[in-house]
């Protein structure tokens, strides 16, 4: 018998046996309409439980302030959200509190899933009713002081948080809307490329212009041709958000993630909207600065690198493999001021994500241990301003502390 | 030793045979685990571009491959010497890990010619039984080409071989190989680009009236995505691959081929760093139970299963089968028995050209599988009766590598070290080439595997002893095949040509190939054959032998490709034939 | 609050089972990754001996420079870095042939066909040819060390031994001789002269610049394009070369 089917059959026969049985409603639509919900906000990546395939949540995420543990958000009574009416549910979605008036933290993103209906959220937990109960004690206490205050959270609400549901702009069309929706509600894109202020609100003025998130770096992706997606076709935008890869990129870190429990999964006419509606909202970015002389030493350093380093999977003139190894040439990517992203792959190695029509997922090689830091800050500096590339050089220094930050990171 | 929850199949092995075997199964619903002596193998790690062109590491220090303190093997040349270890190989070099021998090798994927399939019957047909040599146990293959064609095809487009069609349905093409057996399609993508000697080798052996074509390889020479939806990029002529794994995914393997696919699958299992030691038998000897395994802390255990594949590298298949009691030890003295029997290898000879200075081969600028060939001379293409031997071999003029600790080539007679050495190192590197051959390797009545009486592995069981030697029949068919590759030498404008005659007898430490066949013969009746036509062992009706292990004999062309298209062809019998009934003989004895 | 990491992507789409006891390692559902994997060599740094006393490595120092003499086509062996190489592998699993069946028993009379049956690992091969070696000397040259004897007393030496016409001591095949012994230290000499500048030896790449090797590039793709040229681009090796950190080749 499948794997999966007795681990399932095994989880339901648990939850049976575990004394939550309820009566169940019969709201089939309602519930897989919660389904897909989830899906689109990938509750997955942060939810997922020990089993690996429960939303039990338990492990904690790393905040600057330091970690937070992810609760548990199956149906179990004692240490999910089995007691939980749908007011509850609604009030942790839409202003970020728990059933008992305390604070959430933004680490969950309440501040997007603001957008959200109340059907839509009433769809969602009727979804999360239907799963099994997983008994996981989670420790929510976890942060040091003072960021275990909730109650000071209340200020930096009324600072940065302004609760509301999503208004559908008649100008637009419905499927601009739909892919505004989609992107500021439950997909919460711009909790990682949206840059933060001081104490981690958004700076809406730079919405999704770009953020970094300890050690990776989520890319612009407005409109512009130069740092976003104005250049990538809708076609491409939606095969990347499906697959994952794209003759030009492919997805890896955090995103491969997203792809993989997201975007993947999502239905074709959504992707489509998040697509027009990316591409048509606006470009933002700040000017090109000139490119860095191929005189420059540090460019000849780096050029002598790549030749010998990089050339045989991404090739000499930096054209890639469509579908394998991303192209560096008029890359949005590389192009980023900040150049974490360059520099993590660079130095720790990164795996592409793996989708149905994508299957391979190759891996970009770590070579942090083969490059110095002159040696990486130049290769890096290089590619970014080589064959149509403009932007601002790499330090050694830089190289330095992004090693300190990947030297025992999780991918 | 505790026992495990039972699987539809255990897979023992996860190279090229065990994960198309596992893929293939996984796919049609059944549970299963492949278990892997070797660690998990992977390319962006053990294959880091950084790592893996390190001659010393790889080739030299053998790091990619099984180590002899795991597992060797004793030898001897006629069964009245006493066998002694290999304690460091160098003739062949068995894969370790994941992807086992796949991994590391050049990539020349081949079907064997039509012929080859009824291989006795058509030799005696031709010249008579009195021209087979003497104490040949040559015999027919129980498929035939056509049988196996649409699995060559298959395994080829899994791969992405490299190369150009010769006979496309029985349609001579030009710039392929006339005498290969006919295609049902073309190679899934085009030739490697030729250097400079596949250049002259293609031109003088045209002149010659030969049929020059491209050496078809596993190095994909365009980004090419197989049936499976797995992609590879293209080859960059490296000069790193036999004996390395590759670092861009331009190599076939069990890791660019399959593996990327075979882990999305939930219901498949890999258990590495865990050792098979036994096919466990029912009581009655008829049915296997599962197998044993130890664990890298050394404990036992049971997995039961109800089909088991030995997917292990040829040798160690047949190992296995003696350790586990399965089938009749083969005895050279009586002739009974037919496990360990007819084990044959390759017989590898050429010719050396030193050119003028003006000639820059580049040969690091290779690929495993880059080369210029004509087989002329292979199977029997050509008339034997007037040479008296039997086989032939495919003439190669490759350039995979100038790797310097091994190929430092200087005239004969140049001394070993020194000045003089310097010099005339200097003088040569880089203007030489040569012109070799892959030959057939035929059986033989006391070419053989059987268990050791004195030598033993770590976990006390003992090792597998190899008897074998070049016959005169190969010596000779050989000699012939040099001359003739000198021939092309010279046309190919080399001022001075040196030949390299294979002479006996057979040496275990300068590498030949790592091309180990039969010992598990394929074949019509128990009484010749392991195992029936579907790779099937007759006596216990649940355990398929994969490998090539299975080869009557060895033919003039390396294994691998008739490795994969068995592979599938036995799979097309398990899926369709022997799964609707599990347990039952697919031929009658 | 600032945004936050995905938590570990391995626990998650990776669903890897890292079982303990009970199934060896596991592996299921997709490839597995870290970050950070790689397995490089361990750079060697000149300095010190790790296994060869001062005396062997003095001979060893004397040997090399016989074999690769300082011309114009490369620096001597010992200035190429081979002594550097030979003791670095002497002290690493080469030196006891760690992945080697030594297991006995060990036959007297191996045929010439059975390969390596002695059950001297190198290190010991080392140990007691260079002290024959030296006892040898001393007995021949009047109490001279091998290093001590002119180039063409040492040159007379060498030969005698690769022709095995010189006795060592009391050594004698299989377990080794003096042709036996030679032939390890040239293999290991021309391993360090030729083998990656990680190692210790091929110092600067001068072995490969010798062979016009072009070592660890990995795209050739140029010369494929254009075949029979001369290639000029200057080595590069596991550790780079000069124009990776801004110096001439």
């Amino acid at each position: 018998m499948r794997r999966a089917a007795l681990l399932a059959a095994t989880l339901v026969a648990a939850s049976m046996a575990g004394g939550t049985a309820r009566a169940e409603p019969d709201n089939y639509t309602e519930a897989a309409r919660g389904r897909y919900l989830t899906v689109l906000g990938d509750c997955m990546a942060c939810h997922i439980g020990p089993d690996g395939q429960s939303l039990a949540g338990g492990h904690l995420l790393e905040t600057p302030f330091g970690k937070i543990s992810v609760p548990n958000i199956t149906p179990d009574n004692d240490t999910g959200i089995g007691r939980w009416t749908a007011d509850d549910f609604h009030n942790a979605m839409h202003n970020g509190k728990r059933p008992d008036g305390t604070h959430l933290y933004p680490a969950f993103p309440y501040t997007s899933f603001t957008r959200m209906s109340r059907a839509d959220n009433d769809a969602v937990l009727a979804y999360l009713r239907s799963r099994p109960a997983v008994e996981n004690r989670v420790e929510r206490d976890t942060l040091p002081f003072p960021f275990n205050i909730r109650l000071l959270m209340a200020g930096w609400n009324w600072l940065n948080f302004t609760p509301g549901e999503f208004r559908p702009d008649p100008q637009r069309s419905a499927e601009f809307n739909r892919g505004a929706y989609l992107v500021e509600g439950p997909g919460h894109c711009g909790l990682c490329h949206t840059p933060r202020n001081l104490i981690g609100g958004d700076r809406d003025s730079e919405h999704l212009q770009g953020g970094a998130l300890q050690g990776w770096f989520a890319p612009n992706i407005t409109a512009d041709a130069r740092l976003g997606i104005g250049d990538w076709s809708q076609e491409e935008i939606v095969a990347y958000l499906r697959t994952g890869h794209t003759d030009r990129t492919a997805a890896s870190g955090p995103m491969a993630e997203v792809v993989a429990y997201s975007t993947s999964q999502m239905t074709e006419e959504d992707l489509k909207a998040i697509a027009i509606y990316l591409r048509e909202r606006g470009a933002a970015a700040p000017p090109a600065p000139p490119a860095v002389s191929a005189e420059d030493p540090r460019m000849r350093a780096g050029e002598a690198v790549y030749a010998d380093t990089c050339a045989a999977c991404h090739v000499g003139n930096g054209s890639g493999v469509a579908g394998m190894f991303p192209r560096l040439a008029n890359n949005q990517l590389v192009r980023q001021d900040d150049p974490t992203g360059i520099l993590r792959v660079v130095l720790q190695g990164s795996r592409s994500v793996a989708t149905p029509e994508a299957p391979t997922a190759p891996a970009m090689p770590s070579l942090g241990w083969r490059l110095n830091d002159q040696q990486a800050a130049d290769v890096a500096t290089y590619i970014r301003n080589s064959w149509g590339n403009a932007a601002p050089p790499v330090t050694p220094d830089q190289v330095r502390k992004m090693r300190e930050v990947v030297a025992d990171r999780p991918g | 030793m505790s026992r495990l929850p039972k699987k539809d199949v255990v897979i023992i092995g996860l190279g090229w045979t065990g994960s198309i075997m596992a893929h293939e199964l996984a796919q049609a619903g059944l549970d299963v685990v492949a278990i892997e002596r070797g660690p998990w193998r992977d390319t962006a790690s053990d294959y880091n571009i950084g790592t893996a062109p390190d001659e010393l590491r790889y080739a030299i220090r053998q790091d990619i491959f099984l180590r002899p303190a795991q597992e060797t093997l004793t030898a001897r040349n006629t069964p009245d010497q006493v066998a002694l270890p290999i304690r460091k190989y160098g003739s062949f070099l068995p894969g370790n890990g994941v992807g086992g021998a796949g991994v590391h090798w050049n990539g020349h994927t081949w079907r064997f010619m039509p012929t080859d399939f009824n291989l006795r019957s058509h030799l005696v047909g031709r010249y008579g039984e009195g021209f087979l040599p003497e104490h040949s146990t040559i015999q027919d293959w129980p498929v035939s080409y056509d049988e196996l064609e649409p699995h060559y095809d298959f395994f080829e487009k899994v791969c992405g071989i490299s190369g150009k069609a010769g006979n496309l349905r029985g349609v001579t093409q030009a710039g392929g190989n006339p005498f290969e057996g006919w295609r049902s399609d073309e190679y899934p993508t085009p030739p490697l680009k030729p250097n400079l000697a596949q250049n002259l080798f293609h031109k003088a052996a045209t002149e010659l009236g030969l049929h020059p074509f491209p050496l078809p390889g596993a190095n994909v020479s365009t980004a090419y995505t197989n049936p499976y939806g797995v992609r590879m990029a293209p080859c960059t002529y490296c000069g790193f691959c036999e004996w390395f794994g590759c670092a861009n995914y331009s190599k076939s393997s069990p890791q660019t081929c399959v593996l990327p696919v075979l882990m999305r699958q939930t219901n498949f299992e890999a258990r590495t760093l865990s050792e098979v030691t036994k096919i466990n038998l029912a009581p009655d000897g008829k049915t296997a139970t599962g197998v044993t395994y130890v664990d890298s802390a050394g404990r036992e255990w049971e997995q039961p299963a109800d089909l088991v594949l030995l997917c292990a590298y040829s040798l160690f298949n047949v190992r296995l089968l003696m350790l586990s009691g399965i089938g009749t030890q083969y005895d050279p003295a009586t002739g009974k028995g037919t496990l360990g029997r007819n084990y044959a290898y390759q017989t590898n000879a050429g010719s050396l050209g030193y050119f003028d200075k003006d000639t820059h081969f580049n040969h690091f600028a290779g690929a495993g599988s880059l080369g210029m060939m004509a087989d002329d001379f292979n199977g029997d293409v050509f008339d034997h009766g007037p040479h008296g031997f039997i086989g032939g071999a495919n003439l190669a003029c490759n350039s995979t590598n100038a790797r310097p600790i091994s190929s430092r080539v200087v005239p004969p007679g140049t001394p070993r070290w020194g000045a003089r050495w310097k010099k005339a190192t200097v003088e040569t590197a880089n203007h030489t080439a040569n012109v070799g051959s892959q030959g057939s390797s035929y059986s033989y009545r006391d070419c053989y595997l059987d268990l050791d009486p004195t030598y033993k592995d770590p976990l006390g069981r003992p090792l597998m002893r190899m008897t074998f030697d070049f016959k005169e029949n190969e010596l000779k068919m050989s000699r012939f095949i040099v001359d003739r590759t000198a021939e092309v030498m010279q046309a190919m404008g080399a001022k001075q040509v040196v030949k390299n005659y294979k002479r006996g007898p057979w040496d275990v430490v300068p590498y030949q190939t790592t091309h180990n066949t039969g010992g598990a013969v394929m074949g019509n009746t128990p009484e010749d054959s392991v195992v029936n036509r579907y790779t099937q062992h007759w006596d216990v009706p649940n355990v398929f032998v994969s490998g090539a292990c299975l080869f009557p004999q060895n033919a003039g062309y390396n294994p691998t490709g008739t490795v994969g298209a068995l592979t599938y062809w036995a799979l097309d019998a398990i899926k369709n034939r022997y799964l609707k009934n599990p347990g039952q003989p697919m031929v009658q004895a | 609050m600032p945004a936050l990491t995905r938590r570990h992507l391995l626990s998650a789409t990776a669903l890897v089972a890292f079982s303990s006891s009970a199934l060896g390692r596991s592996l299921t559902g997709s490839l597995p990754w870290q970050p950070n994997e790689a397995y490089p060599p361990q750079l060697v740094r000149p300095g010190g001996w790790y296994f060869l006393t001062a005396d062997e490595a003095a001979m060893v120092d004397a040997i090399v420079t016989r074999f690769i003499p300082a011309d114009d086509l490369s620096p001597s062996g010992k200035d190429a870095g081979c002594t550097v190489f030979i003791d670095r592998q002497l002290a690493g699993p080469y030196g006891t042939y760690e992945w080697l069946y030594m297991k006995g028993p060990f036959s007297a009379n191996p045929l010439p066909t059975q390969g390596i049956q002695s059950p001297l690992v190198p290190q010991q091969q080392y140990r007691q040819g260079l002290a024959a070696l030296a006892a040898h000397c001393r007995d021949q040259f009047g109490g001279k060390r091998f290093e001590q004897l002119t180039g063409d007393e040492q040159d007379g030496v060498l030969r005698a031994m690769e022709k095995n016409e010189l006795q060592l001591g009391q050594l004698k095949r299989p377990l080794l001789d003096a042709k036996m012994f030679f032939d390890l230290l040239l293999q290991n000499t021309m391993e360090g002269f030729f083998a990656d500048p990680v190692y210790g030896g091929n110092r600067d790449m001068v072995g490969w610049k010798m062979v016009g090797f072009p070592g660890t590039r990995y795209d050739f793709r140029d010369v494929l394009a254009n075949p029979g040229q001369v290639y000029n681009k200057p080595p590069v090796s596991i550790i780079g070369r000069p124009a990776w950190n801004g110096r001439p080749a």
